[in-house]
């Protein structure tokens, strides 16, 4: 963050409905607001959703669903859950939340960082993507749902299993990667081989794969004040796609 | 069992050269994408393959001395009204290759086409028609939601004005626009001739699910941009860049299914377009997988228009399926502005063909039924309605706003205007006409200049013939035709089609 003075607006969300509060917010910040504190913010949706810019949002309570959708370069810290939707179709920026979140979190991602500190819901990660300099990264504190990084064609999940309310769940749901076509996903520990989609395997992790998850850990550690050593000192398996076009051979011209 | 590939043996055309007329140019071998014409060495002569032949006539128009004729194959298998040559054919292929039958451009199967059994009325005696040609006439389409009511506010002076705020509206001089076709679909130089075009003539044309090239970004007031599964090139700026966005659901072409650019149409300019590696497959998930409900959409509904600061309106674009009046009535009451519905005989550049041929219902009996209902319900000034799938002519596009529609999509018919012979290989990225290809060489066979000037042309053309018709029912406004389906008559039709498209039989 920038050791500039940013001029700082606290805004109290009670019983403010979701555009009243985005105009607010929008409007604040084309007036040089760059901190913006979110007081009781209790469901309101689409917050930073469509904003650029160095900006940061320290956001107390459960933001609603879509928070940070299409957004490219704030920087937003959630102390508390968050819902469904979490950084859809994100640019850039980074999203720190300190608890769970829902379902779809990172859907078509492009850039920037989401950290969980706890569970996730279904689809996170799917259709995530990379393009040159680019490269999306999703760390899951806790478990994952069903389908985490389907359809994923580039970009970083991290999955921790470490910091669960699922005690008797499997770290990720069924068909993990299913039609992946790119990117990796790391997971702390074993992988469960049945939760895997068709044709995927775990691989054991190298030195350069190391090197990228133990960056990656640092930061999660130092954004959520947790033990990054204690989080290394798992073994990590990678999950990559069999092919970056799984379905080339599907069809014949009619 | 077949002793060679089916391919060889049941292909579809025969090239008929002319030995008197061919001088061995080399013409047809540089021309064909497929290689079906080829120099031999041994006999000194160009020399052909049947069976490499998609029909496409690129080398019969191109032969400097008319040597060549592209004939459907006249080897003929036995009548059988039931197992048609088609069904053989693909089983054969299918048997080789245990694969999906995959096909391009709309649906070759005969589909009722209601256009052709729909009348338009003209004028005699009891009202006067209009001739356009010296008489004022309105093409001018608003797409967007309309206020219930207008409030007026009076000044001091006596003035007025307009005290209801204007939801967002695209305002297009002729009813008709370019369909969604993405860049990797088709190439950069179909793109700017599309933009170019559409800024000439006051129109939109739609991206696609594949970005906006940067260099696009200065035909903003003519392009919606559209939002897919695969959220391809999809960022804050691309969403502001245009007039409207569009959400696509559907595609009539191949509803229920996803997307898929193969990795040999992924070329660096895609790529970077899309933001995705080279090479690799562009995939499009059947759903978009935030939306499960009519609740869902609306949410990314809202989610575009507040990275848009409601500035913009936005399009759901489905297909037109069976409980479509349904549907569209819950997507209207999610918020959309717009809804483009795809008819099942809507083009692609590929789509497994037992989906392009058996999934999804004709746009004519969908823009009806959902016209009625949005009506039934109080609701359609809510929404604009844009027809696709399959409007060939402009008097397709003038029957389909007297069921109904505010506008239509062109797809189909705009690749034609720049020479598409549908051949419908689409998906091979060998487009010998340059249009679905991205391969360089091929592509240039596409000059964007001329191609904008087709397709200005075909616009203007259909413009004068819809003012026409409009003249002949004395109609000096395309309004005074939306949903004016008495100015259509039915022929052949059984009563309940009758019911459906809300029109009486000729001579009622």
């Amino acid at each position: 963050m920038a050791t500039r003075a940013r001029k700082q607006l606290t805004l109290d969300a009670r019983g403010v409905y979701y555009r009243q509060l985005n105009e607010r917010i929008r409007q604040a910040a084309s007036q040089g607001v760059s901190r913006f504190v979110l007081n009781n913010v209790n469901g309101q949706r689409y917050i930073a959703t469509g904003l650029v810019g160095d900006l940061v949002f320290d956001i107390h309570g459960v933001p609603g669903q879509d928070m940070a959708a299409f957004m490219c370069g704030p920087l937003i810290r959630v102390s508390g859950n968050a819902q469904d939707g979490v950084g859809n179709t994100m640019d850039g920026g980074k999203v720190v939340i300190d608890g769970i979140a829902g379902d779809v979190i990172g859907y078509a991602m492009r850039g920037g960082r989401i950290y969980v500190r706890g569970d996730v819901g279904y689809r996170v990660g799917i259709h995530m993507k990379a393009y040159m300099d680019n490269v999306p990264v999703i760390v899951v504190g806790g478990k994952s749902g069903d389908f985490l990084g389907e359809y994923m064609a580039g970009g970083i999940i991290l999955l921790l299993g470490m910091f669960s309310d699922k005690r008797c769940s499997p770290i990720t749901g069924r068909s993990m990667g299913t039609g992946m076509h790119g990117g990796v996903i790391y997971v702390r520990g074993e992988v469960p081989e049945e939760q895997l989609g068709p044709g995927l395997h775990a691989q054991p992790v190298g030195a350069d794969d190391l090197r990228t998850i133990r960056g990656i850990v640092k930061d999660y550690a130092r954004e959520l004040k947790l033990d990054g050593e204690d989080i290394l000192s798992g073994g990590f398996m990678k999950v990559r796609p069999f092919s970056h076009r799984p379905y080339g051979n599907l069809y014949v011209p009619a | 069992m077949l002793f060679r590939p089916v391919n060889n043996n049941y292909h579809d055309f025969v090239i008929d050269r002319d030995k008197d007329r061919c001088i061995n140019c080399k013409v047809c071998v540089r021309q064909c994408s497929y290689e079906a014409h080829y120099w031999d060495e041994n006999r000194q002569r160009v020399m052909h393959d049947n069976s490499k032949c998609v029909g496409c006539h690129r080398c019969e128009a191109l032969c400097p001395t008319a040597a060549l004729t592209i004939r459907k194959n006249p080897s003929e298998f036995r009548d059988n009204a039931l197992w048609r040559p088609v069904f053989l054919k693909n089983i054969y292929k299918q048997a080789d290759t245990g694969a999906v039958l995959l096909g391009a451009m709309g649906s070759p199967v005969d589909i009722p086409c209601y256009w052709d059994h729909l009348l338009l009325d003209a004028s005699q005696v009891t009202n006067p028609s209009i001739d356009p040609l010296r008489e004022p006439m309105e093409l001018k389409t608003f797409l967007g939601s309309k206020p219930r009511s207008l409030e007026f506010a009076t000044a001091r002076d006596g003035s007025r004005r307009l005290k209801t705020k204007m939801p967002p509206q695209i305002e297009l001089r002729y009813p008709i626009m370019f369909s969604a076709m993405s860049l990797g679909s088709i190439n950069y130089n179909l793109h700017l001739a599309m933009a170019r075009a559409a800024e000439e003539t006051g129109i939109c044309y739609n991206t696609g699910e594949g970005g906006l090239h940067k260099t696009l970004y200065r035909y903003g007031p003519n392009t919606i941009v559209q939002v897919a599964s695969g959220r391809f090139g999809v960022h804050r700026d691309y969403i502001n860049a245009g007039v409207g966005i569009e959400i696509k659901i559907g595609q009539g072409a191949k509803p229920g299914i996803g997307g898929h650019l193969p990795g040999e149409k992924i070329t660096a300019m895609v790529a970077e377009t899309r933001m995705i590696p080279l090479g690799s497959d562009a995939i499009s998930p059947a759903p978009h997988h935030d939306i499960y409900s009519i609740e869902d959409l609306l949410q990314l509904i809202y989610a575009l228009k507040e990275t848009s600061e409601y500035r913009l309106p936005v399009s759901v674009k489905v297909a037109a399926v069976h409980n479509v009046a349904a549907i569209v009535s819950g997507i209207v009451r999610a918020g959309a502005d717009i809804v483009a519905i795809d008819g099942v005989r809507g083009g692609t550049g590929a789509a497994p063909c037992m989906i392009r041929d058996n999934v999804g219902i004709p746009i004519e009996l969908a823009i009806a039924s959902v016209d009625q209902r949005l009506r039934d319900e109080g609701i359609r000034s809510q929404a604009s309605i844009v027809a696709a799938g399959g409007i060939r002519c402009s008097a397709d596009a003038v029957k389909a706003i007297a069921l109904g529609a505010d506008a239509v999509y062109i797809g189909t018919a705009a690749l034609v205007a720049v020479g598409c012979t549908l051949c419908a290989r689409c998906y091979t990225g060998k487009c010998p006409w340059g249009i679905a290809t991205n391969d360089p060489k091929l592509a240039k066979r596409q000059n964007p200049d001329l191609a904008a000037r087709k397709l200005a042309n075909l616009i203007r053309a259909w413009g004068h013939e819809m003012e026409e018709m409009l003249g002949g029912m004395g109609l000096n406004s395309i309004e005074s035709l939306r949903g004016n389906r008495d100015k259509l008559r039915a022929v052949g039709l059984s009563r309940e089609e009758m019911d459906i498209l809300g029109v009486k039989h000729a001579g009622n």
